[in-house]
């Protein structure tokens, strides 16, 4: 039997269309669109100016404290402009705007590097270079990694888990980097078990990825350090609460972070990022976007410079199909729903989900008859139904009482109602407003 | 490319293609082989006596939302079918026809809708209705139409007893279970059903093939009717090992009058039943127990209409006082 986490979950159909696709690198676009806030927490600040020049991988906004993270130069070009475009949240955030210089060779370059093992940097150094380079969590969260790696004295640590489990439906970006860059994130592993002292790391992987639970059982057969460890395919299992529960059997408490029971969990995608900033000395600058739903013509798996239109991806593999109704930036049980498609990709950025009527739409809303499903399913625990009618009339303190705030917004709630009631949405709502409450008492 | 049809909402943009309507038909599907043995048992009344029933929820439930509500109109979500079926099911076959109206004015019009309609009535509207109509016409109520296999006929249907109104009278005029157990169906009798009772009580057999096809179709889940069944298994049990001579065994209690009918179709009722697994046991005890209770010393021979009523009163407590363990309220997990 595999192991799977302790609570609830969903088995939503998996449509995984583009697990057997390479990953194509795009050329650099024209121009790219590079918002300063692609991060959880505090926005970058710009340090270039209109008509500047920059080089790949230069600095162009610089971290804007602690948790916050710098931002690169995907391409090698001049500023056009700094300018308020609207990003996948549907506001407008401020962007610098680069147009590519097309006679620079790199722009174009295949960076494939030879692969490194030795690993020179000391704990301390990686950390630093990891903070340097722009490295978040790619999984979707974007959380700065560095934050992650500081870990406080009196916490101890005893597990790295990697993070390989992309249950999204549809999403195949970690599948593919895994399958590719096995050996890299095998590094990267090791890397990040030398940043935080611990001398055990897990990788986690649902079994419908069998060829990458193989490879990597392969790649780390004489690696006593490092476990494989094959998942049930379940709903939402690539939170990092469900994901150290399901590995390890650990409840990271109400509020707590997984540093409370002595883990840290990233995605494989990150660890790929780690391993190029450590091995190769290069920043955050691409990352793979997997473009894909039924009506595409080829969705595919792309190495995408951070800041290119989605637009791009989506002429890239064929254009825009007749009847779409819905433009989602991410899976589609956590993605944005967005309206234009000058959106840029952003280090967050896991995937472009077209979809039509048949799927785009949401159900009428009919009364909840009691079937309990919700609470079943909720990973955390939690009872939708109540919060939902706790956030409706407005009984904010009773909500929190009934830990609203720990609600992860995996949308399984949303997803089994058979009265397609609006669970999550009246629950995020419910949330807001007690946060606002808890910082205005402040 | 801003175009207009594009839509835009929150996450999850995935909806499974579990509805209302879908798991209502489910139940109705679910209903279908009990239904067919009283077709084969009562012949043309229960066909009839179903039919008013039906006609009369759905008729009721039109006629209220339109007119007195003036409401949305949602006869077509199967909630008032389901009602109209499983009232049908809890009375006798052949019932004068304006007593079934009357029956579904009560459970469509006080039950369900003067709650605020589907998930907001506290008590299952079918055994409101069936209660209401055991409490007026207690006569009519209990005037069971003897099974008679291949009986086609409306006029001449004879009247007979119920096994636990057998052994209810029995007991009370000091007879013993020996000198009563002439007159008790056998157990594969009361399995197929041949054996007086309410119009869709009559087989267990059917019932339990209904009730598999719900399981399985995750319409329901085993703790309630399992829990429920076992309760009275085990509490008939206890009486029955201690003075065979005044107590049923429990094979008889759980095949006779309405104790999987209730168990796994009355009880499991969503709207009003409990939320989490914890809470429909502690439910599904409750109803066990004063179902029990009520068959060994109350007024009527059979208690399980009562006691899934008093239980969907405790329902909202049940539901407040046994919530799903949160995650993360584990005891600390060992670093190594």
């Amino acid at each position: 039997m595999l192991k799977t986490f302790s609570k609830g979950g969903i088995h939503p159909p998996e449509n995984k269309l583009t697990s057997a696709k390479d990953i194509k690198r795009l050329p650099a676009p024209k121009v790219v669109y590079v918002p300063i806030a692609q991060h959880i927490g505090i926005p970058a600040e710009i340090i270039v100016d209109r008509k500047d020049k920059v080089e790949i991988g230069q600095v162009i906004a610089k971290s804007g404290g602690f948790v916050s993270s710098n931002i690169h130069s995907p391409v090698a070009g001049t500023v056009t402009k700094l300018d308020m475009i609207i990003d996948s949240s549907g506001y407008k955030k401020q962007c610098i705007v680069i147009r590519t210089d097309a006679k620079n060779e790199t722009n174009f370059q295949e960076i494939d590097y030879p692969l490194k093992k030795e690993i020179d940097l000391e704990p301390a150094e990686i950390v630093k270079r990891i903070s340097d380079f722009g490295i978040v969590g790619l999984g979707g969260a974007t959380f700065p990694s560095h934050v992650k790696l500081n870990v406080k004295e009196d916490k101890k640590m005893d597990c790295l888990i990697i993070n390989g489990v992309e249950c999204e439906p549809y999403l195949t970006a970690d599948h593919r980097l895994m399958l590719e860059k096995g050996e890299e994130i095998v590094v990267g592993i090791k890397i990040l078990m030398k940043a935080l002292h611990v001398n055990k790391a897990i990788i986690g992987i649902e079994d419908n990825k069998h060829d990458a639970v193989e490879l990597f059982k392969r790649l780390t057969a004489n690696e006593k350090q490092i476990q494989v460890a094959a998942l049930q395919v379940k709903y939402p299992q690539g939170g990092e609460k469900q994901l150290i529960s399901a590995i390890l059997d650990r409840e990271v408490p109400k509020n707590g972070l997984p540093m409370d029971v002595g883990v840290v969990v990233n995605n494989v995608g990150t660890v790929f990022a780690i391993y190029e900033a450590i091995q190769h000395n290069k920043p955050l600058i691409e990352r793979v976007v997997t473009v894909t739903g039924k009506k595409l013509k080829n969705p595919s798996n792309f190495w995408v410079k951070i800041g290119t239109p989605i637009k791009d991806l989506i002429e890239e593999v064929g254009g825009m199909p007749e009847g779409t109704r819905k433009i989602i930036n991410g899976g589609p049980m956590m993605g944005k729903a967005i309206k234009n498609t000058d959106v840029p990709v952003t280090k967050g950025t896991s995937g472009i989900l077209i979809v039509d009527e048949d799927e785009a739409c949401r159900g009428e809303v009919k009364n909840c008859i009691r079937c309990g499903e919700c609470v079943n399913v909720c990973p955390m625990g939690l009872e939708p139904h109540l919060l939902m009618n706790l956030s409706e009339k407005g009984m904010y303190e009773k909500a929190a009482q009934e830990d609203i705030m720990t609600c992860i917004e995996c949308g399984s709630c949303s997803y089994v109602c058979p009265s397609n009631r609006p669970l999550l949405d009246y629950i995020r709502f419910g949330k807001n407003i007690t946060k606002q409450l808890a910082s205005s008492k402040n | 490319m801003d175009s207009p049809q594009i839509v835009i909402s929150a996450s999850p943009h995935l909806h499974s293609d579990r509805t209302s309507k879908k798991i209502m038909y489910d139940v109705v599907i679910a209903l279908v082989p009990a239904f067919l043995v009283s077709l084969y048992v009562f012949g043309f009344n229960a066909l009839i006596t179903t039919s008013i029933a039906i006609v009369s929820c759905l008729l009721f439930e039109f006629l209220i939302q339109k007119y007195l509500m003036k409401s949305e109109v949602t006869i077509t979500d199967g909630s008032a079918l389901l009602t109209g079926i499983l009232l049908a099911f809890n009375v006798p076959a052949g019932l004068p026809i304006w007593m079934i109206i009357v029956g579904s004015l009560a459970a469509i019009g006080i039950a369900k809708l003067s709650f605020g309609g589907l998930g907001f009535n506290v008590f299952n509207p079918a055994l409101v209705g069936r209660v209401f109509l055991l409490v007026c016409f207690p006569v009519q109520m209990t005037l069971w139409p003897l099974a008679v296999v291949n009986n086609t006929s409306i006029a001449d249907a004879v009247s007979g007893a119920t096994t636990l109104g057998i052994i209810k009278e029995g007991l009370q005029f000091g007879q013993t279970m020996g000198e009563l157990s002439s007159q008790i169906p056998s157990n594969m009798n009361m399995l197929l059903g041949i054996t007086g009772g309410s119009l869709g009580e009559m087989s267990a057999i059917a019932l339990l093939l209904g009730g598999l096809y719900l399981m399985i179709r995750k319409v329901i889940s085993w703790h309630i009717p399992i829990t429920i069944l076992l309760t009275m298994a085990v509490m008939t049990g206890v009486f029955w090992t201690i003075d065979p001579e005044h107590y049923a065994n429990p094979i008889i209690h759980l095949l006779s009058g309405g104790a999987i009918l209730g168990a796994f179709y009355m009880a499991t009722d969503m709207v009003t039943s409990p939320m989490t697994k914890k809470g429909m046991v502690i439910f599904a005890i409750g109803i066990g127990l004063i179902t029990v209770i009520i068959r060994f010393y109350g007024a009527y021979p059979e208690g399980i209409s009562f006691a899934i009523l008093i239980m969907n009163a405790f329902v909202p407590l049940i539901n407040s006082y046994f919530k799903p363990r949160r995650f993360g309220s584990k005891i600390k997990a060992k670093i190594m």
